[in-house]
This record gives C-alpha cells, structure tokens and sequence, in this order.
C-alpha cells in the first residue's frame, strides 16, 4: 500500500519533471493551422467524421454495458490529455510529444479514441495554437484513428502470439505513435511534393522531421503506458479484467 | 509490480537523458512542427497559410495552458485510482 503511494507520488514527479524540461516556448507537432489548403482540409475531414460517430455509438454502448466502464473512459481520455502535454526533447534538438492513445485503445478498441482524440486535439488547437481547427480533421485522422487501428491490430497480434499484456501494451502504444507520424508525413507529402523527388520524396523528407524525433518518445510512451497498467491493476484488481 | 514500475520509469529517463547526449551539440529543441514548417518553406517558398489560429498564446501563458493540460489529465487519472483504491479498500474492511 505504501509503495504504491510512493509509486504515485514518482509518476507525478516524473510529470513536473517532464513539464519543467518542456517548458521552454516551443510549439510541438501537428499539422500548424493553415498549412492544408482548404481542398485536403476537407478531405480529411469527410474521411475523418464517420469514424468519430462510429467512436460515439462505441461508446455509448461501452457505457450502456457497464455505468462504472465511464471512469476508465475518463482515464483513457486524461491519458492522452497528459501524454500530448509533455513536449520530450528528442535526439533531433528538436521536441515532440506522445500521444497516449495506446492504454484506451487497448481497453476499449480503438474507435471511442476517435473521439476521446479528438477532444484532446480541440483543446490544443483552441487554446494552445497548437495544430489547428482547419487541419483538424487531418489530425485526428493520423492520432485518433490510424495510430489506434494499427496499435490495436499490433496489441491484438502480440496477445495472440503469447506475448505478456504489458510487452503487447507496450507495442500497442509504440506503434500508434509512430504510425500517427506517419500519416502526418504523408498527409504533408501530398500538399507539400518536393520539386525533383515529387511526392514519395517530400513524403520522406517529412518522415525524417518527425519519425526520427518520434523513435526516443515512443518509447517513452510505450514505457509509461505500461506504468499507468500497472497502478490501475494494482488498484482495483476487478479493472485488470478491462485489458483483454 | 511496485519495481518494475521504479524500472520502467528509470528507463524513461534514461532514454531522454540519452536524447539529451545524441543531440546535435547547438540543439534548441524548437518542436518538430518549427522543423516542419522549414521543410514547407524549402519545398514551396511562396506557400501562405490561409487561415489564422483563432487565439494565440504568448510563450509564458502558452507553458501555462499546456501545464493546464497535463494537470487536468493528471487529477482525473490520480482521482480514479484513488477512488478505486479507496472502494476495493472499504470492501476488504
């Protein structure tokens, strides 16, 4: 019990500690506001709605199944709101932060991310400048539908394979932090084509601005997701039936 | 458990402090999106974004909002696993 307090106490400290080092003005990631001409905004917004209602009728259901399912809803949402306020400096020189899409998506699969994201990215961009309402849809599309679709079929794919729920938790978050990069590339490499190397080269250039940054922090991520599993199923053993 | 999560975070640190060592010597540590932005501006000098943030936090208040951020999602994590450490304590009583 004890331990347990202090363990608590460490994560928080961990937290200020990130938030001190990050303090420093930077802005972090996501596609800026402005930088999608309105064209690709649109698109990625007609691609990105379905999956968000499809995240809302998830949920609902989630709810409806079980009321106290709607605490561990929360904490997946206050999951990715910690994790995307944590700007890790990186082996670039240049920061970058977590999703925390992972520990959500393990629980409850990855379409009420689509939501829970979302909201996460509303924030930033309303009160931090920070991505952008216009690029909105094309964000949510990279952090709260590719990179928990692919961190769920990897979770998945791990369990199946025998592989422990922390180590598969781990891929999970890993792996949909550096796919929602990966979008991100793309998305930019398909405005942005590079003048001799076209499209596939911009789509590069951009990989190595952000999947390079992105490595270090994933795993960071994936590492704190795996904490956080831990003080949930030591807290309430009935909760470890939540991973499945 | 209680170790291995003293472990894992110990190994976080670690991959950071290790950042901190392979980082280009004059690092900044502007975020990636700086980075990106530049990338942008190489490809297509003359692109204009074409729709201005709302509101736009100076420097200070922005480390504030974002400080904002990570505590409110802090209090709801530490608030359930409290409460449910609380519940499952009560029940063993």
């Amino acid at each position: 019990m004890k331990k347990s307090v202090k363990n608590i106490v460490m994560f928080s400290a961990l937290i200020v500690l990130f938030m001190l080092i990050s303090s420093q003005s930077a802005h972090a990631m996501h596609i800026m506001e402005g930088y999608l001409p309105p064209l690709w905004a649109g698109i990625w917004f007609i691609v990105f709605i379905p999956f968000f209602i499809l995240g809302l009728v998830q949920m609902k259901k989630i709810v409806a199944e079980n009321p106290k399912n709607k605490t561990m809803l929360a904490l997946s949402g206050a999951f990715i709101f910690i994790l995307s306020a944590l700007k890790i400096p990186s082996v670039t020189g240049s920061t970058s932060h977590p999703t925390g899409v992972g520990l959500g998506t393990a629980m409850f699969g990855p379409s009420v991310i689509s939501v829970l994201g979302t909201i996460c990215l509303l924030f930033q961009a309303l009160l931090l400048a920070h991505g952008g309402l216009t690029t909105l849809g094309a964000n949510a599309f990279s952090m709260a539908i590719v990179g928990p679709f692919v961190g769920y079929a990897v979770y998945k794919l791990a369990l199946k394979m025998n592989v422990s729920t922390r180590i598969s938790l781990f891929l999970c978050a890993f792996v949909a932090d550096i796919a929602t990069y990966f979008v991100t590339s793309v998305q930019l490499g398909l405005v942005f084509p590079d003048a001799e190397t076209g499209v596939v080269g911009a789509i590069v250039k951009f990989m190595a601005v952000f999947l390079t940054t992105q490595i270090p922090i994933a795993i960071v991520e994936g590492l704190l997701t795996v904490v956080l599993y831990n003080l949930i199923t030591s807290a309430d053993v009935e909760k470890a039936g939540v991973f499945k | 458990m209680k170790k291995q999560n003293i472990l894992l975070l110990l190994a976080a640190v670690c991959v950071m402090l290790g950042a901190f060592v392979f980082a280009p010597k004059d690092a900044e540590y502007g975020g990636t999106d700086d980075a990106a932005e530049t990338a942008i501006k190489e490809v297509q000098p003359d692109y204009e974004p074409w729709f201005e943030s709302l509101y736009e936090p100076a420097g200070e208040v922005e480390s504030l909002l974002f400080t904002l951020q990570g505590s409110i999602g802090a209090g709801i994590i530490f608030y359930v696993i409290g409460y449910n450490r609380g519940k499952s304590k009560n029940a063993n009583a």
